[in-house]
């Protein structure tokens, strides 16, 4: 396995463990981890997080489905506001500068631990 | 609940994430799950979100198929690791981790925000 390979792998069991951990993609992982350890750049890093998250959150759905934890019609109703806002924030991303994406990030993160812990 | 998945949405196409930050709060507090049961819903939007994403970004030339191939495809390992756990923790431990985990990445990706474009692309082939 190149060290290539390796890295990938080692994101990928990463990722996949907090997605079925957290109810997130894994994109929280795969995107600070593309950037640090395969040379990313910001742009890049968001759209092959995106393309991974599909893999991940499928099996996701299908362990947590297992043990019945799926509430798939409030799943389904928040599904087209989802979609047209991932349509509008990434044609907004084209226009800000890849800092920003990273500032973003971090603010996006900072809240979401807030709200979690209080 | 509709206007937090539009919010969602955008959020993850900014950064590249599915939008499970902002879904699983937003099922909890807004329609009455308990964490698991946001957690395994919000995959389902995740789902979508990384699809139509991922779409938009291929037509932008801001994806690198192959690495996400790679990403997805070695990750059903850590996937069953986390279901299991996600069966076996404190919904309360779940909570505090994803907290911890969300202050690391956001230290991390503040200081590379404020440090500058000092970006040493390396060298690749082109796709």
């Amino acid at each position: 396995m190149s060290p290539r390979l390796a890295r990938l792998a080692a994101i990928g069991t990463l990722a996949g463990a907090f997605s079925a951990l957290f109810g997130v993609g894994g994109g929280t992982v795969i995107v600070p981890l593309l950037i640090l350890w395969l040379g990313h750049r910001e742009r890049e890093a968001t759209g092959t997080s995106l393309a991974a998250i599909v893999l991940i959150a499928l099996l996701g759905v299908a362990g947590h489905g297992a043990f019945g934890n799926v509430d798939l019609a409030k799943g389904l109703l928040i599904t087209p506001p989802a979609v047209a806002g991932v349509i509008a924030g990434t044609a907004l991303q084209q226009r800000v500068p890849e800092r920003a994406v990273s500032a973003v990030f971090a603010l996006l993160l900072v809240a979401s631990a807030a709200v979690l812990v209080f | 609940m509709l206007v937090v998945a539009l919010v969602a949405g955008m959020l993850g196409g900014m950064v590249g994430v599915g939008g499970g930050v902002l879904f699983v709060p937003g099922l909890v507090v807004l329609m009455d799950l308990s964490q698991l049961e946001a957690e395994a819903t919000s995959l389902v939007a995740v789902v979508a979100v990384g699809a139509v994403g991922a779409w938009r970004q291929y037509g932008y030339g801001n994806l690198r198929p192959r690495d996400a191939l790679a990403i997805g495809l070695l990750s059903p390992v850590g996937v069953a690791i986390g279901v299991v756990a996600a069966n076996e923790m404190p919904e309360r431990t779940l909570e505090y981790l994803f907290a911890a985990l969300s202050l690391y990445f956001a230290a991390g990706l503040a200081l590379r925000a404020l440090r500058g474009p000092e970006r040493p692309s390396p060298a690749r082939s082109p796709r």
